[in-house]
């Protein structure tokens, strides 16, 4: 680590805001992978992974990520809701790699639900 | 910088440790690679949890889960149920004693849920070794301001007004010791830092130490500048391996980082710290021993005054605090000090961190605003006692503290409240005590201590401990006389008196709150030769009580001096000449029929257990 000036000591910690909003919570937008078996079998890992590249490549620090069980409607996964605060969650269904680019672009940072992959809007909150 | 979508903040302080935190390291990060989860998710290692006695612990982050007594084994399935498919693994969450469900979330656990983190602000969230995540979460920002916008007056003035004193043992005011030393005019002054913790059974400043290294740096940087000094020693006991690594490791990332050493950010101020290690000689506890051990002379106290202030280390004005007070600083400057006076009392402001051990069903450490009610960190942190037995007492402040009763309970934890009981807050060693437990025998096990730790230099302290332990051990071994409860009393004020330093002034302690709280119990070790606890092996007789006893044969199997006889189903015996007073068939017995009673006694054993259990009744 080279020498520090004062203005580096908040860099720093702006460096590693994504990870510190993990750990101490304070996240913007949450974004849950349906990850049951009939998910997994559906696609949901594609899912997981393109999302994950979508996030590191748009480098925001107050969204995360998680995973839960089956939602119950094997029919239509893979399945992700995505919960922005304040404002009722959204399920997407069928959807795959490409599909969440989209979500996570016009959605996540965009701010517009993208209503023709939408299943429900204002479903149960996990906040 | 890589995006993962969950932390998992593994506990590596030193117990965890100890119960296999490393093997379950690598089966995680192996497993987590066979699944191809390796750059979805972080497993990052950080210092103590606090929550010693369910470990290996972890906490998975976003999710805030808590798992607990992990192993290598139940790892694949873990990672294949919570971070493949999504559902949190019940089998390793926290049970609530005596109920089946789980507890996923960490702030629901009730070891966690009464706590307020400010030393430990850190503990289980950064990773100690990296100074990047410290600085993350607000570290050395303190440090900037102190050196750049503030004078040495101001610093001093907002620790004053914190109201912040000395977490050593003494509780002396922080801002006032400051004060004292930067106004003395001297080209050299040293900066020093407590890290010998000696206390039986405390560990706070170990934890400290280990799992956030830069907090008492940051600490000291600040101190340095409002007295003045240039030059610092951390001093700690070899004992303390990992600590001792961790420091370096954070001190050498200073030096990197130009957070040590010359113009340290820019603000032109010059401070060098350096580790000591000490031999692990409790006497070093004790500000001018420990400043004579840095000197390389042998760890002995001397008179003051002259105080440190004045006259420290190599004769130049020293200040010296300790781990968990200098761990305090940083947030002070950075928040306040009317943030800093918000928990606590009028006189005791702010949080303490107590190491819990002992009968508690939760051994741990824990941290809570000062004032709150002994019972509350017993009972609703440390999850009352283990096995559901009795509570008798909690001994607090290590060698130097006491014993405090049950009635006293609510007493609020405070400087002051807690010695008008007898014992002292101390450095926050807490342990507690069930009614298994001696008095006689726990007076004399500190005395023990301190009889050994004793340097030798002063008499009172040299001959006076060894003669209170000689008279303990008559009494606990049936060689009690009349009158000795009196004498021990004389002698121990007698060397609190006149004792040289804070060592001998405390030994006594243990002993004169047992007599106080238990005095009974002394009465009976020497009128009656009777241990009532079973502990002190030459006053006591187990007796199996035929009434009760169902014959079931669990003592019987549990002896292992083959002293107890008896059929199936018929009332057992034991053959009180091959009793090796062992207490593993009082242990066993689920009927209660086996009772403790005098040594040799030859009376009626029911006349004398109805008359303690009549006792007992009345005490009730």
């Amino acid at each position: 680590m080279p020498r520090l000036k004062i203005e580096d000591l908040q860099k720093i910690k702006e460096k590693h805001k994504a990870e510190f909003t993990l750990r101490e919570g304070g996240y913007r937008a949450k974004i849950t992978v349906h990850m049951g078996t009939c998910g997994i079998a559906a696609g949901a890992r594609d899912v997981m992974t393109a999302l994950m590249d979508e996030i590191s490549g748009a480098n925001v620090t107050d969204v995360i990520v998680t995973t839960s069980g089956c939602a119950g409607l094997c029919a239509r996964e893979p399945l992700a809701t995505v919960e922005i605060m304040n404002s009722p969650p959204v399920k997407y269904c069928d959807i795959n790699g490409e599909k969440i680019r989209e979500i996570f672009k016009e959605h996540i940072l965009g701010g517009n639900p993208v209503e023709k992959y939408a299943l429900v809007v204002g479903s149960e909150t996990t906040y | 910088m890589e995006k993962f979508r969950a932390n998992l903040m593994l506990c590596a302080g030193t117990g965890c440790v100890a119960s296999g935190t490393m093997k379950v390291k690598a089966a995680l990060v192996e497993e987590l690679r066979k699944r191809g989860l390796e750059s979805e998710i972080k497993v990052v290692l950080t210092g103590c949890n606090g929550y010693c006695a369910e470990g290996p612990v972890m906490a998975v982050y976003p999710d805030e889960v808590f798992y607990q007594k992990l192993t290598a084994d139940e790892i694949p399935k873990l990672v294949e149920e919570h971070f493949l498919k999504g559902r949190p693994y019940e089998k390793l969450m926290f049970k609530e004693p005596e109920k089946k469900a789980a507890i996923p979330a960490m702030k629901e656990i009730p070891f966690f849920k009464h706590q307020v983190l400010r030393v430990l602000r850190n503990k289980g969230l950064i990773d100690p070794e990296k100074i990047e995540e410290y600085i993350a979460r607000d570290g050395y920002q303190p440090a900037a301001r102190a050196l750049t916008q503030m004078t040495a007056e101001e610093i001093i003035q907002v620790v004053k007004d914190s109201g912040l004193r000395g977490r050593g043992g003494a509780g002396f005011p922080t801002g006032v010791k400051w004060d004292f030393a930067s106004k003395v005019q001297s080209d050299i002054k040293f900066m020093l830092c407590n890290g010998d913790e000696g206390d039986p059974g405390a560990f706070m400043d170990r934890s400290v130490m280990e799992a956030d290294p830069h907090s008492v740096i940051e600490g000291m940087i600040i101190g340095a500048k409002a007295i003045g000094s240039n030059k610092g020693y951390i001093y700690v006991r070899a004992e303390y391996p990992l600590a001792v690594k961790r420091l370096q490791l954070a001190i050498d990332q200073c030096y990197e980082a130009g957070l040590l050493g010359k113009n340290i950010l820019d603000s032109s101020f010059n401070f060098d710290v350096e580790i000591y290690q000490g031999a692990g000689a409790f006497v070093c506890g004790e500000e001018t021993a420990l400043m004579r051990s840095i000197e390389g002379k042998r760890g002995m106290p001397r008179p003051r005054p002259p105080f440190p202030a004045q006259k420290g280390l190599w004769d130049k004005p020293s200040v010296l605090n300790n781990v968990e007070t200098l761990a305090q600083i940083a947030p002070i400057i950075l928040n306040g000090a009317e943030w800093y006076r918000s928990l606590g009392t009028e006189k005791s402001t702010g949080t303490k961190v107590f190491a819990l051990t002992g009968a508690v069903n939760n051994v741990g450490l824990v941290e809570v605003p000062m004032g709150i009610p002994l019972r509350t960190i017993i009972y609703d942190i440390g999850g009352g006692i283990r096995k559901g037995r009795k509570f008798k007492a909690v001994q607090l402040g290590g060698p130097s503290g006491g014993c405090i009763p049950e009635s006293l309970l609510y007493t609020p934890v405070t400087y002051e409240d807690i010695i008008a009981t007898g014992a002292i807050v101390g450095s926050g060693g807490m342990v507690v005590m069930d009614d298994n437990t001696c008095m006689v025998g726990t007076a004399k096990f500190f005395l023990e201590f301190t009889a050994d730790e004793s340097c030798g230099k002063c008499p009172p302290c040299r001959v006076g401990t060894k003669i209170l332990l000689d008279m303990l051990t008559d009494i606990a071994e049936g060689r009690g006389k009349e009158g000795d409860i009196e004498t021990l009393e004389d002698l121990a004020r007698d060397i609190i008196a006149t004792s040289l330093c804070g060592l001998g002034q405390t030994a006594p302690n243990p002993i004169l709150t047992t007599i106080r709280y238990f005095k009974d119990e002394y009465e009976s070790h020497i009128k009656d030769r009777w241990c009532k606890a079973g502990v002190c092996r030459d006053l006591t007789m187990f007796w199996i009580d035929e009434k009760l006893c169902k014959g079931c044969g669990a003592c019987l199997r549990a002896c292992p001096s083959k002293a107890i006889m008896g059929e199936k189903k018929k009332p057992h015996k034991i053959i009180q000449e091959l009793c090796v007073h062992c207490r593993s068939c009082y242990e066993t017995c689920k009927f209660k029929s086996i009772k403790i009673l005098p040594a040799g006694y030859e009376g009626d054993p029911y006349e004398l257990a109805g008359a303690a259990e009549e006792a007992k009744k009345g005490e009730a």
